[in-house]
């Protein structure tokens, strides 16, 4: 076997290639969960009776109404399940609930002959509540102490004494939202029980054997009389990560209770009354300085809404406070971590998975505190980038440090920052009614699952007689490009061309006990699996061509299509030598596995060495800021991101800008409100719809945007060199925060902190302008502000 | 009778569905699945499909739609071409075969899920055989706008959530021009496909094109319920997320007499059943406040749809035209049996969602008298740039005499049940010199018109806000002008 990251000569990974389903993708023949509805004759329609509470018993459930409506089949209520009724890999999310635990929960589902006969049987389902007191937002339940969970704590060294000796300090709290998945393709699943009598579900699922077992515990069946297959996603971010299981339990449950297919699709609304988002959260910290800026100290509370139940709230917060350090090194440190029990959906994976939210707590704080510091804020980053040698507050050794200071030096003269800084004064020192900010901002994320038991993966590939390849791996594909990522690295381990290898649908009787498509591991642990696969093959195939070329089998080399063996010219066609191999009874499939080696985590202690590497990476951004309205343009923005030796670099290029864009919808345009009134609605999602939530469109692009992939960059120990993608560009879109902050601030004096709500709506930056003008206005703001005084 | 029918990707199919079901719906039901449905409210795209419609009396020019909003009836006797239909996917025995559109987008990697994709690359085909579109002479594109003339607003109703949208931007702006042989590009040649007078009629609904308006106002006058379609941007909304289901459907997109625009010497006429784009093509800018409003009008999807009719027929408080046509001292020209009668947009609304119109009456055109007001500007404040609900939109309509004020309307949108007049602060104004001091003052005085509220798009605060700085910002832009005639 060869080394996991070395490179075979010509070999297919590095190449830039297109998404593997893109003909199909823009010809509209790629298919997703509910496009295989027409293929199904005789399918019933599901459609869920949701509560109008926030909290509320379900005290009577009247479903005779619904069954007198023409079309509709049957109503399913909790006592029809025939297992566990529970959807949630904790027990504690009843698929159908007697306890209303935020409004639109749904309370039973009714199937139909076709989707309209559903939702009229839905309505006419009478169910009586008796309402009981709610908590919405993070105050009322901090204030109520309603809390679920493990309180995790990471600290190292004296955060106290820290505080003490620091002659700069500063503290604060901030409040900031969650966000909405969106992918394009809201959830689907697609239940029969097929021929052999197995319960089959098509599902848009990110975990197909996490789905497979909900689906087993509900209908009481074991793991083994139920299949989970994934064709592709229209997306998933992580909102297909444990969403999914309660709604192909419902599918596979009205299956097998009416004998017939059944599809349950959520339309827009219903996706996003029904299902988790990022979640929101709230710290108040005190952080301590040096006078040169350098970070001495740092406590912190973290409160994360979670929602109504736990679902993966505890692993998300885990990741929040193994992030608030980002690329920074803070000698003492003590963060608290608490999850807030809300009457909201149970907030859920979301790309970055809680990193995203601890980082903006210290990219916040530095954004606060560099003026009242009188640093310049990219300088003060710089300040704290960890060195080589140093060490996360939870004890792992930052390795590469040092890639994150020539990341930043390159990003720096690539972008022209310095002249650019200068042209940003210019224009606004020329402007009274629009300012432009400049900001840079750092990347550092941590790469495996925190649980080490997810950090492995399987894989099945097949060799044919004709040559021709097919794999299997325990991946999903939701637009990653993983299934391309895959391929590459299929036919660079068999050392055949790309078109020899056909990717199949994941499925979990093909590949079984899989993780999560998550973590932005996909790649790492499933390209780590079909390498083992393929290795094995070819060591076989070598045997039988070392015979055939009169070699030894290390001298046998595959490349393109074509076996040789070293000194020689004599060569053969791999479909030759498999044809070959068959006859002498060579084994042409086999299984990979692939766990990742050299991690450990103390979960309980909160300390230890979780991730394999880190991913660096750094972004400058420059905006122009309207102060008529606060609305706002994204002029430009440059990033230097480290993707290891990519595999496949369009697609990681594609990865990179659409998770900056996504970052910046987060921390701009996208927002969640909820009815926190006492009035009638409330708990009710006020933004549940494209019409009222708004993702980025073309105007939010940055009108420049020059992405560079860090060169020479092996990470040892990951397959073929290569580094994770999916997560870490996201957080790339502080810099955009941060440039906004800039520019508000412009329209004041200098050297006074801001404060920038999250989102930075329109509306939200027009306050942080007005407040800086309030200050231009005569108000005397001291150039530094004294040490012990709150940043803002 | 036919039956009733539309050619998909060059195939004619028969339409056995009610009024009740998209376009969209019906191609999935036809096996057509690469459109899809993302929101069903017109505002991601992914639905999004070609029709054939006409470009004057002898030509056809391929329009992109969103798919989810129409019922699939108003196509009867129409062209459409999905995805599908533009290119062929690549299959067990046989090679692909992409459109240019489908190549450029496939080739920079912008698809990433795929989703979004089908509706992207249809409203990207659209803009490719936009007749006008030429590429840009010597020195920089038009804002917005790519080398080869590609208007990016064609692509601003569709939402992609994983690729950023560089590479679908770089796609759209390496596009050539059709090359010869082009079957779609030679089918713009011909007229577009003939009306047809489509009835449906079931136990529960009926869908009616009426041939005549005479015909249209007996049916309304018979059942003042039934449902006007001409694009279906709002009504199908209605239909998808709040179920609305209408027994009598009339659709009047052909509707002749409520399809004409004329420039006259004292007024222009708009008819109500022109779509947004008509409009904007017609009148060529023409009416340069208008022009100010069209980019910020929904999306071209949309607008490729929508009319003034229904945008104003709905009587939302927002709705962008209102604003601008209040300041343009609309007139809305409405029709029954009895006869035309026309009132003033201003007088028009009456309360949320509310209006003079009767249950029998149509609006027929859209007025604007003239000539127009020189100086004007359109404000429209909103979370994002492209596509987007106006939490605030003020328009301006003004004349000088030097730097004297001698007309001012102004509209507004988003403050209030309805869109209204900003009376106060138009009399404050009027007949004075507009400077720092009196536009200062007027701001605040526009800033306590209407009756602001709070929800999830804006603060009332932040409303008010927003009518104050309108005002500041109407006369930052004036000013340097003033400044010379001083």
């Amino acid at each position: 076997m060869s080394a996991l990251a070395d490179r075979p000569a010509n070999p297919a990974v590095g190449q830039t290639v297109s998404h593997e389903s893109a003909a199909l993708h823009v010809t509209g023949t790629a298919l997703y969960t509910d496009d295989l509805v027409g293929r199904m004759r005789g399918c019933l329609h599901a459609w869920p009776v949701q509560a109008p509470h926030a909290h509320a018993y379900v005290t009577a459930l009247h479903t005779e109404p619904a069954s007198a409506i023409p079309g509709v089949v049957r109503v399913l209520t909790a006592a029809d399940v025939p297992g566990v009724n529970d959807a949630g890999a904790k027990d504690d999310e009843p698929l159908f609930p007697r306890e209303v635990m935020y409004h639109g929960h749904a309370v039973c589902w009714v199937l139909g002959e076709t989707a309209e006969a559903a939702r009229l049987g839905a309505a006419a389902v009478e169910v009586d509540y008796e309402e009981l007191p709610s908590l919405l937002t993070l105050t009322e339940a901090i204030d109520a102490a309603s809390y679920q969970g493990h309180q995790p704590v990471v600290a190292r060294g004296d955060a106290e004494s820290g505080l003490q000796r620091a002659p700069r300090r500063f503290s604060g709290t901030f409040e900031f939202g969650g966000q909405e998945h969106f992918y394009l393709e809201t959830h689907a699943s697609l239940a029969h029980v097929d021929e052999s009598g197995q319960v089959f579900v098509q599902s848009s699922t990110q975990h197909p054997s996490e789905t497979q077992e909900i689906v087993a515990h509900v209908l009481g069946l074991s793991n083994s009389e139920v299949t989970v297959q994934c064709l592709r996603m229209g997306g998933g971010f992580g909102g297909k990560e444990m969403q999914p299981h309660g709604l192909a339990a419902v599918a596979a449950l009205g299956a097998v209770l009416t004998g017939r297919p059944v599809r349950l699709r959520l339309n827009r609304t219903q996706d996003m009354t029904l299902t988790g988002k990022r979640h929101p959260m709230c710290a108040s910290w005190e952080v301590g300085f040096d006078d040169d800026g350098r970070l001495l100290a740092l406590r912190a509370t973290i409160t994360s809404d979670g929602g109504w139940s736990l679902d993966l709230s505890e692993p998300v917060l885990a990741r929040a406070l193994c992030h608030i350090d980002n690329a920074y090194f803070i000698p003492d440190v003590e963060v608290h971590g608490r999850i807030a029990k809300t009457n909201k959906t149970s907030q859920t994976a979301f790309r970055g998975f809680g990193g995203p939210q601890g980082m903006l707590v210290i990219e916040d704080i530095l954004g606060r505190c560099a003026p009242a510091l009188g640093i310049d804020p990219a300088e003060l980053r710089r300040r704290n980038l960890y060195a080589p040698g140093q060490s996360t507050p939870y004890g792992q050794p930052v390795r590469h440090a040092e890639r994150l200071h020539d990341i930043w030096a390159q990003l720096s003269s690539r972008a022209d920052v310095e002249r650019r800084r200068a042209a940003v004064e210019h224009f606004n020192a020329t402007h009274e009614h629009s300012k432009r900010g400049l900001a840079m901002t750092p990347v550092k994320f941590g790469i495996s699952f925190n649980f080490t038991a997810f950090n492995q993966a399987g894989a099945l590939v097949h060799v044919y007689k004709d040559g021709s390849v097919l794999v299997n791996h325990g991946g999903t594909e939701m637009g990653q490009g993983l299934h391309t990522k895959m391929r590459q690295v299929a036919a660079t381990a068999l050392g055949v061309p790309l078109d020899f290898v056909r990717l199949a649908p994941t499925r979990t009787d093909k590949v079984p006990n899989t993780s999560a498509t998550a973590a932005s591991s996909g790649a790492d642990l499933n390209g780590g699996a079909v390498k083992h696969a393929c290795e094995q093959i070819r060591e076989q195939l070598a045997e039988v061509a070392a015979r055939k070329l009169d070699t030894q089998p290390y001298n046998v080399r595959f490349v393109d299509g074509r076996v040789t063996s070293l000194g020689s010219t004599e060569s053969l066609s791999f479909a030759e030598l498999v044809h070959t191999a068959y006859f002498q009874r060579t084994p042409l499939f086999a299984a990979g596995f692939y766990r990742t080696e050299g991690i450990h985590w103390d979960a309980a202690n909160m300390q230890g060495e979780p991730f394999k590497y880190f991913s660096y990476g750094a972004a400058v951004s420059e905006v122009e800021v309207d102060g008529f309205t606060g609305a706002y343009r994204f002029l430009r923005t440059d990033i230097v991101h480290d993707v290891g030796d990519s595999l496949s670099p369009l697609i990681d290029l594609g990865q990179i800008e659409g998770g900056f864009v996504q970052g910046t919808g987060w921390l701009t345009l996208e927002e969640l409100r909820w009815d926190t009134s006492a009035g009638p609605g409330r708990g009710r999602l006020e933004t549940q719809a494209a019409s009222t939530y708004k993702i980025p469109s073309f105007s939010e692009m940055p009108e420049e945007f020059n992405v560079h992939l860090y060169e020479r960059a092996t990470e040892s120990g990951v397959v073929y060199g290569s580094k994770a993608v999916g997560e870490p560009p996201l957080m790339l879109a502080f810099s955009v925060r941060e440039a906004l902050r800039a520019a508000a601030a412009a329209f004041g004096p200098a050297g006074r902190p801001l404060e920038l709500p999250s989102p930075a709506t329109p509306e939200a930056v027009f306050w942080a302008v007005q407040d800086a003008r309030a200050a231009a206005g005569g108000r005397a703001v001291p150039a530094t502000t004294p040490a012990a005084s709150g940043a803002g | 009778m036919e039956p009733h029918q539309v050619k998909v990707n060059g195939v004619p199919r028969v339409l056995a569905a009610g009024p009740q079901v998209s376009l969209l719906d019906w191609l999935r039901g036809q096996g057509l699945t690469g459109a899809k449905e993302g929101c069903a409210e017109g505002e991601c795209g992914a639905c999004a499909v070609l029709v054939a419609r006409a470009d004057g009396p002898d030509r056809t020019r391929w329009t992109a739609v969103n798919s989810c909003l129409p019922p699939a009836l108003a196509f009867d006797g129409g062209e459409v071409v999905t995805s599908e239909g533009l290119g062929r996917a690549p299959g067990a025995c046989t090679a692909e075969e992409l459109h240019p559109v489908q190549r450029e987008v496939a080739d920079r990697g912008g698809s990433q899920c795929g989703y979004c994709t089908p509706g992207f690359v249809c409203a990207m085909a659209a803009e490719y055989y936009r007749p006008e579109r030429r590429p840009a002479a010597a020195g920089e594109p038009a804002p917005d706008h790519g080398p080869n003339g590609f208007d990016l607003h064609a692509l601003s109703g569709n939402l992609c959530r994983c690729t950023g949208y560089r590479p679908i931007r770089d796609a759209a702006y390496a596009l050539g021009a059709p090359a010869d042989g082009d079957q779609l590009a030679a089918r713009r040649e011909a007229p577009a496909p003939a009306l047809r007078l489509t009835r449906f009629v079931s136990e529960r609904a009926e869908f009616i094109r009426p041939g005549t308006l005479q015909e249209l106002l007996d049916r309304l006058e018979q059942e003042p319920d039934a449902v006007l379609v001409a694009g279906a941007t709002d009504v199908g909304v209605e239909r998808n997320l709040r179920h609305s289901r209408p027994r009598l459907v009339l659709a009047i997109d052909r509707m002749e007499e409520l399809r004409r625009l004329d420039v006259g010497t004292d007024h222009v006429d708009i008819g109500a059943a022109l779509t947004l784009t008509e409009v904007e093509q017609g009148l060529g800018g023409r009416v340069p406040l208008l022009n100010k409003l069209f980019p910020q009008f929904a999306s071209r999807l949309i607008r490729n749809s929508a009319t003034l009719g229904g945008n104003l027929g709905t009587g939302s408080p927002i709705g962008d035209a209102a604003p601008v046509l209040l300041a343009l001292d609309a007139t809305l020209v409405l029709t029954s049996r009895r006869g035309d009668r026309p009132v003033a947009l201003a007088d028009y609304f009456t309360g949320y969602r509310r209006s003079v119109r009767e249950p029998d009456e149509i609006i027929r055109a859209v007025r604007l008298p003239l000539p127009l007001a020189p100086s004007t500007a359109f404000h429209k404040v909103a979370k994002r740039r492209f596509d987007d609900i106006s939490s605030v939109a003020v328009a301006f309509a003004a004349r000088f005499d030097g730097a004297v004020l001698t007309d001012l309307k102004i509209g507004l949108g988003g403050v209030a049940a309805t869109p209204l007049r900003a009376r106060a602060a138009e009399d404050a104004l009027t007949g004075t010199e507009l400077t720092a001091e009196s536009a200062a003052e007027a701001a605040g005085i526009l800033a306590g018109e209407g009756t602001p509220m709070d929800d999830h798009r804006a603060s009332a605060r932040y409303r008010t806000a927003m009518l104050e700085q309108a005002m500041l910002r109407f006369y930052a832009e004036s000013a340097p002008e003033l400044e010379v005639i001083r």
